[in-house]
């Protein structure tokens, strides 16, 4: 059976960070356990694209009640590849994200700033034959947490990749080019110095749609199959 | 040979219910997936998967997603997820009330393969965990293959019962107990493959 690449441990964030408060009880302290890859790990759920409504894809359409949300209009878009930079088509790419005054719909939120009753923040598509995903959303807002003094996080979207099997999944955020919260954040700081940058997303003008909106490209890399047979 | 390197993992954070798991937690907007995979005509066992998940200080910690991907009653995984009548995907939210508990309705899932004794995959996310954690729920009462499982023999004795649900029937419906404990001495096994 084919098998995938590990997890590479040079990309990710420890598990447990402490400049981010909340990793250091919520983390395990033992290593994992590696074990076999089975077809429990080889398989996943697979999504077909008939299931999502048609503008699912355009935030800024998907949950209006009176009018346009508030905000400065964006495209993000990109592809999914593996490591070999192959393009992975199928792949259920979901976000969320705080509205243009930095204000989650979530009920927890806590920020003191406007809910825009024409944004809900959350949409949902497939990577086409390329591996291409595109959203159109509202650029976010960066808003106030509890971490540490005067802590800010940078604008940001939350992306959620599921692919081909369950060791593909991937839960991260997407960053802008520029933003100068950035070296303040534990959360993305806890990625490491080599790999962080892959989590900021390019302003593209060929993206930018004359008119309309400003384009950004961000591309997300998984775990693939591996180029030579699993040897043991 | 790699070309490209891994996008690193970034938290789920606080905020995902109404994007992640919108029904459960009552938005207007559509699940992907639920915490029910039992519809009509759906073969097996009905089973329902419950349990708290602790932080380091004992807390049970609300803020946290299960994925669960399993095989149906005859052990074989879905091809088409969502498109056929066994998905054997779900996501649930432990909730934010007093009694914050993951909950799915399934059905016991059939041996995979000959060797593997019945399981479910596991994915846990939560505000404070950097990366995704995996690990397997087995059951109580299959004693016989959970010795012969490859993966339980691979654990040290003392870590093995963290991974099997307890089976408890009350009033002829079946739960599976699986307390998942993030750190301290009965610290679940958590996976990598
Ligand atoms: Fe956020």
């Amino acid at each position: 059976m084919e098998s995938f690449t590990p997890k590479d441990s040079d990309s990710h964030p420890p598990l447990i960070h402490p400049p981010y408060k909340s990793s250091i009880t919520r983390s395990p302290t033992e290593e994992p356990i590696i074990v076999p890859q089975t077809i429990t790990e080889l398989t996943g759920p697979k999504f077909n694209p008939s299931i999502l409504p048609e503008d699912s894809y355009d935030l800024t359409n998907n949950s209006r009640n009176s009018g346009e949300p508030i905000g400065e209009r964006l495209i993000v878009a990109g592809r999914v590849l593996d490591e070999n930079g192959v393009p992975i088509s199928g792949v259920m790419v979901e976000i969320w994200q705080a509205n243009s005054a930095g204000k989650y719909t979530d009920r927890e939120d806590q920020h003191h700033a406007a809910v825009d009753p024409n944004f809900l923040g959350a949409g949902r598509t497939i990577t086409d034959e390329d591996g291409w995903y595109r959203f159109i959303t509202i650029r976010p807002g960066a808003y106030p947490w509890g971490n540490h003094a005067n802590a800010w996080r940078p604008h940001h979207i939350h992306f959620s990749i599921l692919g081909k099997n369950i060791m593909t999944r991937l839960v991260t955020q997407m960053y802008f080019e520029g933003d100068p919260l950035l070296p303040f954040d534990p959360i993305y700081n806890a990625a490491p110095d080599d790999a962080r940058t892959r989590l900021i997303a390019a302003f593209s003008l060929d993206l930018t749609e004359q008119g309309f909106a400003l384009g950004y490209r961000w591309d997300i890399v998984i775990r693939g199959p591996k180029a030579t047979p699993f040897e043991d | 040979m790699s070309y490209e390197k891994q996008t690193p993992s970034q938290t789920v954070g606080p905020f995902f219910s109404y994007g992640l798991t919108p029904q459960q937690y009552d938005y207007d907007y559509s699940d992907l997936a639920t915490g029910d995979l039992v519809a009509d005509g759906i073969q097996g066992e009905a089973i329902n998967l419950i349990g708290t998940i602790y932080n380091g200080d004992g807390q049970e910690l609300r803020h946290a997603i299960i994925e669960s991907w399993q095989a149906d009653s005859m052990g074989r995984y879905a091809k088409m997820g969502l498109m056929e009548t066994f998905s054997g995907f779900a996501r649930v939210g432990t909730g934010r009330g007093e009694d914050p508990r993951y909950r799915i309705r399934t059905v016991k899932p059939g041996r995979v393969d000959q060797r593997q004794a019945p399981h479910i995959a596991l994915t846990l996310f939560s505000r404070g965990l950097m990366h995704h954690v995996y690990t397997r729920l087995y059951f109580s009462d299959e004693e016989e293959a959970n010795e012969k499982d490859p993966l339980l023999q691979r654990l040290p004795a003392h870590r093995r019962q963290t991974l099997i649900a307890k089976r408890v029937e009350a009033e002829n419906v079946i739960f599976y107990q699986f307390d998942i404990h993030m750190q301290g001495n009965q610290e679940t096994v958590f996976l990598e493959f």
